[in-house]
């Protein structure tokens, strides 16, 4: 394989927004014939490197050469004319119109001025066939499963780029057997000599299909290493950044195993979202919930406060089922959630500090019973003094404030209305490091003042910090729940990195 | 120095925009400002600025709790044609008044749901899902009135509310200010207030904070129709008949105007009921001026729009900044000059 030049290489390409570097001094090689894994969580500069290659962004540094010569794509378009196509995770394609039409939209066959359909579905049907697709392609591509219409913006984008295929994540909404099709159009693509980018957060998928990986971080580079020979633990460790070590444990009161358990999923789970799942927890314990992004973390806890509708399972609460149909009526039972994307779920933009605070606590009441201007400037000094939030004022709305500011606010919103049941997703994501020891702080405090919690968090290090459980996540299923010695950053490693592929039980 | 209310101190560009339009009407018209008492009722264009913004305002007190959660409600006017209708056939097959009016509110009260339905339970546009009753409610007007003026000239009591007075005050401006005044103390002695602003800021944040955001959506429209209700009672009284083609034409549009020239964004969130009655009293101070002024009538929408328009640019925020940096610049300049002169001595 050592032949001729790359397809494709980027040399140290730096990116920053805003002053916020994104994409530092990154190299990436992809060769003809190659199937190349770009991997790393959020944040990581897939997303920056992808779009800078496919002229999405443009690049502040460095270069990107297509078959040994410099380019410059102005935009999406313009890097497709090149030979660079991408296909998202979300189908682009437009589904009310036929498969011949998506196939060649922009770009239709003209006869006399007009659109030429009888050449356009013939040319359409020899595409198709090369994939083994045999479908009528004068049917609209609403009609087939997210599968093929995957397959079909592949064939499009190979149709008209045909040298680079970036896939972005292409699997996420498919299951076991469309992911092989899907899978089996890619080896063809291999075998023609195209160089394929793959972006997917199921490992098993990329020991699947890739020959080579490489790993972003915080982004820099960290390796390109082949496939074959690749440890998943050294994977998992490259992209998470942590070496292998025996993790500092809070010492847990063995009693409060013994308790009755506040909260008990059963077989809780959700088609597609997250395979049932069977947890207890009791007052006066953190459960951790490890897994890479997509692991079904999320989806996890927002089965448990309502917001999506479980499928199978039932939740108790002090041994008495809930029917979890809405926040409400998780919030009636004591359950409160910070969410994971504060700006989206959580603040309240406009909105002061003072009524972020009160927020939770006022919809609780109702409209009818509303706290009084006293009430709630009491309720707002004191977390603001509790929780150290640093505002110049209660009166300024929140969407001014720092991002470890908004995550305090947050959390007062909730320990306002008194919870029983706390679950955090993330809470330390994105904030500065001295909210971080606050907030970290506040949850061993809240545990050992007797609240249950579950929190989600990608800081491996934290979790077994103050976690009295951990459960782990992959691939949409609980894989393993680490008690005791077990609560190691190398444990969560070893479980998230174990083979498992899916017909195994796990 | 009198003590201004916050309420209305918060308000001041609308203050100051009424207060010049006012102006200009009194340079129109010399006895713009005089009031007289005639038969125990206030006469005087003030008043009828006052009476014939009645509509609007109500529009617009509706109009602005739906704005506030982010949507828009354009199918007012059309429902005051069907309640002006359903109030006129009432009261002709010999209802009572307060029958009549019952079932004129409830009528109103049902467009309002049926609007929040389609916003809240289906997640429909605002502006399309209100735009369906827009266009088919002249048309659910007209069948009631069998395409006809239904006319009620021989109803005294119904007439009375659209051209009454009591306390010297035409019937119409007294249901304005009292369901103004309702309005705003429910709004903002309530919760109700914080957690509309909130859906229109972020509805999604909202609901996971437990508020209950589709009860409190089909609420605001609910108002909205029985606002726009109360505006199609008024205004069928008025011309002693209900008129499907023509009762509340455009006025979902003063309306929408009079919120947005009150301060309340159409992006949602915060809001303002006195703004947009100050909104609405600077139109109808607009459309008087203009009569008063005698132009030839072809020319009123055109002077409205300019108007409007200036109000807006005004208002708008390029303009804001432009202020800004002119401001600054000028403070710049003096101190310039300033530390010019220090440097000369």
């Amino acid at each position: 394989m050592a032949n001729a030049q790359p397809l494709l290489s980027v040399r140290g390409v730096s990116k920053a927004f805003l002053g916020v570097s994104a994409l530092e001094n990154v190299d990436f090689t992809l060769k003809a014939g190659e199937v190349h894994a770009l991997l790393g969580e959020n944040g990581a500069g897939k997303s920056t490197l992808i779009k800078i290659i496919t002229g999405a962004y443009r690049r502040d540094e460095g270069e990107v050469l297509l078959e040994g010569t410099p380019i410059f794509p102005r935009d999406v378009v313009d890097a497709q004319k090149l030979g660079i196509g991408t296909v998202y995770q979300e189908v682009n394609l437009l589904t009310n119109l036929t498969v011949a039409e998506n196939l060649f939209l922009g770009r239709q066959p003209k006869r006399f001025g007009l659109t030429d359909v009888r050449e356009m579905n013939r040319r359409s049907r020899a595409i198709l066939d090369t994939y083994g697709l045999g479908i009528d392609v004068t049917a609209p591509l609403a009609n087939f499963s997210v599968a093929i219409q995957q397959v079909v913006a592949i064939a499009r984008a190979v149709d008209i780029s045909g040298k680079v295929l970036v896939l972005d994540e292409p699997t996420a909404s498919l299951d076991a057997h469309e992911v092989e099709m899907l899978f089996s159009v890619v080896r063809q693509l291999r075998a023609r000599g195209m160089g394929i980018i793959f972006i997917s957060h199921f490992l098993d998928q990329v020991y699947q299909i890739a020959d080579t990986i490489t790993v972003l971080r915080n982004g820099r580079l960290i390796d390109t290493v082949p496939v074959a020979g690749l440890e998943r633990l050294k994977l998992v460790s490259m992209m998470l950044g942590r070496q292998l070590e025996s993790g500092i444990k809070r010492t847990i009161d063995p009693s409060t195993a013994k308790t009755e358990p506040l909260v008990s999923l059963r077989q809780l789970g959700k088609r597609g979202t997250v395979d049932p799942i069977d947890l207890d927890i009791r007052q006066g314990e953190v459960v951790g919930v490890a897994g890479l992004l997509g692991s079904g973390r999320t989806e996890m806890a927002q089965l448990v406060f309502g917001i999506e509708r479980a499928d199978s399972g039932t939740i108790s609460v002090a041994g008495a089922p809930v029917g979890m149909t809405s926040p409400r009526k998780a919030i009636a039972e004591g359950f409160a959630f910070c969410p994971e994307d504060r700006k989206t779920d959580g603040i309240v933009g406009d909105l002061s500090v003072r009524e972020n605070i009160i927020f939770a606590l006022q919809a609780q009441r109702g409209w009818m019973r509303p706290l009084s201007r006293g009430e709630q400037e009491a309720l707002a000094d004191r977390y603001i003094a509790a929780l150290d939030i640093r505002t110049s004022d209660r009166e300024k709305p929140i969407k001014f404030l720092s991002g470890g500011n908004q995550q305090k606010v947050l959390l007062a919103r909730w320990l306002a209305t008194n919870p029983r049941f706390l679950i955090l997703d993330e809470p330390t994501r994105g904030i500065d490091v001295g909210a971080h020891a606050e907030i970290i702080r506040l949850i061993i405090d809240l545990c050992e003042h007797g609240m249950a919690l579950l929190v989600i968090s990608s800081e491996l290090g934290e979790l077994v910090g103050y976690s009295s459980r951990i459960i782990v996540l992959r691939d949409r299923k609980m894989i393993d729940e680490l008690t005791g010695d077990r609560i190691s950053t190398d444990h969560i490693m070893k479980a998230i990195a174990s083979h498992g592929a899916t017909g195994e039980a796990a | 120095m009198m003590a201004v209310p916050t309420i209305l101190r918060e308000r001041t560009p609308q203050l100051i925009v009424l207060a010049v339009i006012l102006a200009l009407n009194a340079i129109i018209s010399p006895g713009f400002f005089s009031i007289e008492i005639q038969n125990g009722r206030l006469y005087g264009s003030l008043i009828d600025v006052l009476n014939r913004g009645a509509p609007v305002t109500l529009l617009a007190i509706g109009m602005t709790l739906v704005i506030a959660t982010k949507g828009i409600d354009l199918s007012v006017g059309a429902v005051m044609a069907i309640v002006g209708a359903v109030a006129a056939s009432l009261i002709t097959s010999g209802y009572s008044l307060p029958a009549t009016l019952a079932g004129a509110l409830f009528v109103g009260l049902i467009c309002g749901l049926w609007n929040g339905a389609l916003v809240a339970l289906l997640d429909i546009q605002p502006i399309i899902a209100t735009l369906i009753l827009m266009v088919a409610g002249r048309g659910i007007a007209q069948l009631i009135t069998a395409g006809v003026i239904l006319t009620f000239n021989d109803k005294p009591e119904l007439i009375f509310v659209g051209s009454g007075s009591f306390l010297t005050l035409p019937m119409p401006v007294i249901i304005w200010i009292v369901i103004a005044i309702l309005a705003i103390l429910v709004v903002r002695r309530s919760a109700l207030g914080l957690l509309i602003e909130a859906i229109g800021v972020n509805r999604r944040a909202s609901t996971l904070s437990g508020v209950n955001s589709r009860v409190i959506l089909l609420a605001v429209y609910a108002v909205s129709g029985l606002c726009a209700a109360v505006a199609g009672v008024i205004a069928a009284a008025d011309i002693k008949g209900a008129d499907a083609n023509n009762a509340g034409l455009w006025l979902e549009m003063d309306a929408i105007l009079a919120v947005v020239i009150g301060g309340t964004s159409l992006l949602g969130g915060r809001f303002s009921l006195v703004g947009s009655l100050m909104g609405a009293m600077i139109i109808q101070s607009l459309n008087t001026g203009i009569l008063l002024a005698g132009f030839p009538p072809e020319f009123n929408l055109i002077i409205k729009a300019a108007i409007i328009l200036i109000i807006l640019v005004v208002q708008s925020p390029a303009s804001q900044t432009a202020m800004a940096n002119f401001r600054a610049s000028r403070h710049a300049v003096a101190v310039k000059t300033e530390s010019r002169e220090h440097a000369a001595r």
